[in-house]
């Protein structure tokens, strides 16, 4: 057995003496089991907010997007606002599950299948506002370059928006196929454990017939590397084309080299609270806390911090270089972030993104259950600040001090942001209770060397 | 040919392991192996060959690169070039920097899903194919060896449960 061993330093990942009979039974449980009342509880209310949203939807679409607060000063305002956000939560998901594999981060195993989860619903979030910001919805496939009617009409490829839909819908399909060759194991494990002919069926079509053979696990491991690969650089290059669509611009505040980095850091930031936001509730649910430890979510706690912290490094340099640059336009842009009329947002996003992630420093604070939840919606609201910052105080005052004006959102602007948080929180509760939330046979293939029970008797014997 | 298939059970991966050198170094010949999750070393001690599912990635994502480069080449500079800002793509070359993110994409996108579409093929996965792990519990806890049977059936059987089978069940091969 010494081929499992791993020092005694390292804490288990897997606690509660689990063998491989026991992990199958408690990764198949929410599946096998009817959910409670409270996740009923919880699905209505999502259902409601996606309702409302979808109504709000369905107005802008039938009225015009002049249902929005938008004015002739500040043309780009919550939907891009909520575009970037839900794009810099879906960043977490294809980190943990690809950069912490290159990087051979064994507790990556217990949270990645969530965390992608997470990926592909909010991206699937953030895709819906471009598409709704078109006023008709319907042509959204004239992004694509396709042959068309009016000759030589083609997409432009210069264009930073036209490197978002080849950026965004070659994540959004990359990390769907990641997450689903992942998923077939764990599919089979439930299909094979089914009793009720219908559920057979159902997990055997998703299975895809995985039978686990030696042949199939090999392959199966190598494409899990090269998909990692593949998804790192892309992972980083997807905000950094989404910075593309500021930093592109000639617009003091967003005319700077520094966002590509100061935008990914902040994705991950915002990726990782929101993981810790779903995952502490959902291993108190699922009776998952063998799994999902208090050193997960120390860890998870440690990456917010230093993206934090990186995030906080940027904001200063931004201000740092307006005003070293000498350009008054730039300087102003930010004097008037930080004292102008939003300096209530800019100061709720200093707040929440730079000073809370800092308190992560107390070993006591960063393995606090109920703190770790507080901050990671803390550090979720102000992501949604810094986006809301860097677009609409960069906008509101321009060139003409004449068209200098405030954005106030509507009910509609609101109601579709409300909508895609429940049209979110709909996908991950169905998730929730169907699919196998820990990706079961990687944490099988690591129970001998983390899990406590062997680790144990390593030690003892 | 009316061979003949021992079904060996084992409960624990280094068991199995173990077993299955064992039945190598005796010139057995294994048929296949059911696991609940990669093994590590198994394929090596089965003498499984090195699978090339990357080297088809490196190709495909030539592929991509290609079929970007050519499309972008056509679409802005050929068919329809624009002055855009005063920047006229009159060359590929001059114009390539904001070709760049469009290029590295469509490599990924190529690299990522023919790849994986090669290893559905290969591996023969796809919706409605039925499973073939000769009992369910392969996914659960339980490795399942399948051993060719090669003169004296009494003597494998023996070696089989010294190696620490928990369960051997005897069947027909039937060649796929």
């Amino acid at each position: 057995m010494g081929s499992h061993y791993e020092s005694p330093i390292r804490k288990p990942l897997v606690t509660g003496n689990k063998s491989y009979g026991d992990v199958t039974v408690d990764i198949a449980r929410a599946v096998e089991n009817p959910p409670n009342k409270q996740w009923f509880l919880a699905f209505g209310i999502a259902l409601a907010a996606f309702l409302w949203g979808l109504g709000c939807i369905i107005y802008t679409v039938s009225t015009g997007i002049g249902v929005w607060g938008l004015n002739k000063t500040v043309g780009w305002a919550w939907d891009i606002t909520n575009f970037v956000w839900w794009v810099g939560i879906g960043h977490a998901g294809t980190l943990i599950s690809a950069v912490l594999l290159l990087f051979r981060q064994k507790w990556r195993m217990a949270i990645n299948r969530s965390a992608e989860a997470m990926t592909i619903f909010s991206v699937i979030q953030a895709g819906l506002f471009p598409i709704i910001h078109m006023g008709r919805p319907w042509l959204a496939y004239w992004v694509l370059p396709i042959p068309n009617t009016y000759g030589s009409l083609w997409v432009n490829f210069n264009s930073p928006l036209l490197w978002d839909v080849f950026a965004i819908s070659t994540y959004l399909s990359v990390s769907l196929v990641f997450w689903w060759t992942g998923l077939l194991p764990d599919f089979a494990m439930i299909r094979d454990r089914a009793i009720k002919p219908f559920q057979k069926k159902i997990y055997s079509l998703l299975s895809f017939g995985w039978s686990g053979r030696a042949k199939d696990w090999q392959r199966f491991e190598e494409v899990s590397l090269v998909l990692a690969g593949l998804a790192t650089p892309l992972v980083l290059s997807v905000h950094t084309i989404v910075s593309f669509d500021f930093a592109t611009s000639i617009i003091p505040g967003w005319h700077t080299t520094i966002f590509p980095p100061y935008f990914v850091a902040g994705a991950i930031f915002s990726g990782f609270a929101m993981v810790n936001t779903l995952l502490i509730i959902m291993r108190k649910v699922s009776r998952l806390e063998n799994y999902i430890t208090i050193q997960h979510i120390e860890l998870m706690n440690i990456v917010i911090m230093i993206t934090g912290s990186i995030v906080g490094v940027a904001y200063i340099t931004e201000l740092f270089i307006a005003w070293y640059s000498g350009v008054e336009y730039e300087q102003y842009a930010f004097l008037n972030r930080a004292t102008g009329p939003y300096w209530w947002a800019y100061w709720a996003m200093m707040t929440c993104n730079v000073f809370s992630p800092q308190l992560m420093w107390f070993k006591k604070l960063r393995t606090s259950i109920m703190f770790s939840f507080i901050i990671s919606i803390v550090v979720n609201i102000g992501m949604w600040f810094e986006r809301f910052v860097i677009i609409v105080t960069s906008l509101h005052r321009d060139y003409l001090p004449s068209s200098w004006t405030m954005f106030s959102p509507t009910v509609y602007d609101i109601g579709i942001f409300i909508g895609t948080i429940g049209f979110f929180f709909v996908l991950f509760l169905l998730y929730a209770r169907t699919f196998p939330v820990i990706a079961q046979a990687e944490v099988k293939s690591i129970l001998k060397t983390s899990g406590d029970k062997f680790k144990n008797t390593h030690t003892n014997g | 040919m009316d061979e003949k298939l021992i079904h060996a059970v084992y409960d624990d991966d280094d068991v199995l392991l173990s077993a299955v050198k064992e039945l190598r170094n005796a010139k057995y010949q294994i048929k296949d192996v059911f696991t609940p999750f990669p093994v590590h070393g198994l394929d090596e001690a089965l003498g499984l060959r090195g699978t090339r599912l990357a080297v088809t990635a490196f190709l495909y994502g030539i592929l991509g690169f290609s079929v970007a480069v050519a499309m972008i080449y056509f679409i802005m500079i050929v068919d329809w070039p624009q002055n855009i800002g005063g920047k006229p793509s009159f060359s590929f070359m001059e114009n390539l920097p904001a070709f760049v993110p469009v290029i590295f994409e469509m490599t990924v996108f190529f690299a990522a899903h023919l790849m994986v579409i090669t290893f559905y093929l290969r591996s023969k996965l796809w919706p409605f194919k039925s499973p073939e792990n000769p009992i369910p519990s392969t996914t659960d806890d339980k490795f399942l060896m399948q051993v060719i049977v090669k003169g004296d059936e009494d003597k494998l059987n023996n070696m089989l449960t010294k190696t620490g089978a928990v369960e051997l069940s005897m069947h027909k091969n039937e060649s796929e």
